[in-house]
């Protein structure tokens, strides 16, 4: 890895200060300029994703930056690899979509000043900020402060309609999440101590088998797990994301949960990867699996449709911990090429896909009917085709069925499971899609089912906002086309051991 | 034992302390004293990591203190913030806790 800053490097800079510039302008200008502000920077923040991932491509080395030229450890640097520029287009995508999406729920107000468009305007963007901050970060106590971020703008998302019900779920949240940053900053002066620098690539180099990395390593962990509501953790998930509107849900559940992830991903394979770990990755397989079978379980008996889908969430979040499992260490040979890797990042990214087209259906669904109780769907079906279509295309990818990126991500992490030995994963991933087959179809039998009394909606939906929601839903499908093998843009970055695998 | 040893273990019994009363402790504001707590100890365990960690001739390493600045600022915005979610949700029930059907 070069020691200096690399050409494309203020491409980063650029992918966390233009949202924020925007949050600034937003809050001056007040909210009659808020959704402009959004829109113009919408297809620029876009713009500098697919440039940082063009660039991470091209040079097939990790960009970097050190904050006012000084190098870590004392600089705090910020790194692009092949992971975080997948991440980083996933995100920029999926707030485009969302972005266009709310239009309609948060106009601009025409005279007098109102809250909830600048509110979700100028969290939409600080939330874009700090998930670039955090998937760009390189340096631990500054993934901190972008955690911290991220968790600030994503709360009063929860609340923005000021129910008492989605106050006390914003309230749950936060508690929960600040206990979860508190314990990864003890971590990380642990570590601090122990070695004393913070940054990623100079950690790994230092880091080695002793109590204090185990220690620092296992808090940062929990925490970051009851951040990302692995089960037992994710008491606060459903009723925070069910009671978020249609938009806001979409963030929560394909995007915030994600970022915890990445940290953990960071954590367990840049930081440390030359320590033994093999114990407590079966650990956060079984929460994992765990997850997956006690989060369908519950998505199939809810009745209303948005809690579904957050308990959904639930499960599919177990998915991507059983990455660690079965991706594999050094000391057991290709640990980056091997399938169970590629597997989980794409899981990440297909769930957001397909998890905010199908949050955003569940939205437009609820305000056509005026409520989202599954058993008063019936002949909804026959009233936003576009939208249910959406619905089921985003349930495939829950599933795992083709084509989906769902199904590439759980083959691979099949694949994996029997490669490694270690088939008692696979029979999770299975029954985990049986059980998602199971929740789609209750929804959509009722959805697709004739109603007995003609359907009378509340409101019309502009096709409009149906389209985007299936161009979320299609991209969930779009990434069933990538191909079945360990994929070479998520290599790069990784240390050489990697590229070796790959070839 | 040497001071540092003293601080560090005063920064332990802090931070038991308070995920002790941030688990057991139903109510959302003896949650946030909790969570200041912990903080407390975490950043105490920041000032013996400075001192322990200082080069010949100086008092403390400064990394770690830039970094408490820091951390003080975030959980005072943290507190903040559930401070006011909490005082909006007493204004919409009548009641601060996070039990809304009892």
């Amino acid at each position: 890895m070069p020691n200096s800053a690399t050409a494309g490097g203020f491409l980063l800079v650029l992918a966390i200060v233009l949202p924020v510039v925007g949050v600034l302008f937003s809050v001056v200008l007040g909210g009659r300029h808020a959704e402009r502000i959004a829109l113009i920077l919408m297809p620029a923040g876009l713009a500098v994703a697919v440039a940082i991932a063009v660039g991470v491509w091209r040079a097939h080395n990790v960009l970097q930056y050190f904050v006012g030229g000084w190098d870590p450890p004392l600089g705090v640097a910020f790194r692009a690899d092949g992971l975080s520029a997948a991440m980083i287009v996933t995100a920029a995508l999926l707030i485009c979509g969302i972005g266009l999406f709310a239009r309609a729920q948060f106009p601009s107000p025409k005279q007098a000043e109102t809250r909830a468009p600048l509110a979700f305007w100028t969290l939409l963007l600080a939330v874009w900020g700090a998930l670039n901050a955090v998937f760009l970060g390189g340096d631990l106590f500054n993934l901190y402060v972008a955690l911290e971020l991220l968790t600030f703008a994503a709360v009063p998302l929860v609340c923005l309609d000021g129910r008492a019900e989605t106050l006390a779920a914003a309230l749950r949240y936060l508690l929960f999440a600040l206990f979860g940053s508190i314990l990864y900053l003890l971590g990380a002066v642990l570590l601090y101590g122990a070695y004393g620098t913070l940054d990623i690539v100079l950690l790994s180099g230092r880091i080695h088998a002793e109590p204090a990395a185990w220690t620092a390593i296992s808090l940062m962990t929990a925490g970051l797990l009851a951040k990302a509501a692995l089960y037992p953790l994710h008491l606060w998930l459903p009723p925070a994301h069910a009671g978020a509107p249609a938009p806001a849900s979409a963030i929560l559940s394909g995007l915030v949960v994600k970022a915890p992830f990445f940290l953990v991903v960071r954590l367990w394979f840049d930081v440390m990867p030359r320590v033994p770990v093999h114990a407590a990755a079966q650990v956060l397989g079984a929460l994992g699996a765990a997850a997956i079978i006690f989060g369908s379980v519950l998505a199939l008996r809810q009745g209303r449709l948005k809690l579904l889908i957050a308990y959904s969430t639930v499960a599919q979040i177990g998915y991507l911990f059983l990455m660690f499992p079965l991706a594999g260490r050094p000391e057991t040979g290709h640990p980056w090429s091997t399938a169970a890797w590629t597997g989980g990042v794409l899981q990440a990214i297909s769930h957001a896909f397909a998890k905010a087209a199908m949050f955003m259906a569940a939205g437009l669904i609820a305000e056509a009917l005026g409520h989202d109780r599954i058993a008063g769907l019936a002949g909804i079906g026959r009233a936003l085709p576009i939208t249910v279509f959406a619905f089921g295309l985003g349930g495939l990818s829950l599933m795992g069925l083709p084509p989906s990126g769902g199904f590439v991500a759980k083959a691979m992490l099949l694949t994996a499971a029997v490669a490694e030995n270690q088939w008692w994963w696979a029979l999770v991933v299975l029954a985990g899609g049986l059980l998602a087959g199971g929740y789609v179809f209750l929804v959509l039998a009722r959805a697709l089912a004739d109603s007995n009394e003609p359907l009378t909606l509340l409101k019309t939906i502009s096709p409009g906002r149906q389209t985007v929601v299936l161009a979320l839903a299609l991209c969930a499908v779009l990434l069933g086309f990538v191909p079945l093998r360990p994929s070479e843009l998520l290599q790069i970055g990784r240390p050489d051991i990697a590229v070796v695998g790959l070839r | 034992m040497s001071a540092a040893t003293l601080y560090g273990l005063c920064s332990a019994v802090l931070v038991g302390l308070g995920v002790f009363g941030l688990i057991v402790h139903p109510q959302p504001l003896r949650k946030i004293l909790a969570f200041n707590l912990i903080g407390g100890g975490v950043f105490l365990l920041f000032g013996v990591v400075a001192r322990r960690g200082a080069a010949a001739g100086f008092g403390g390493d400064p990394v770690p203190q830039a970094l408490v600045i820091t951390g003080i600022v975030v959980a005072f915005s943290a507190t903040a913030l559930v401070v006011a979610l909490l005082l909006r949700l007493f204004q919409e029930t009548g009641q601060a806790t996070l039990r809304l059907d009892e």
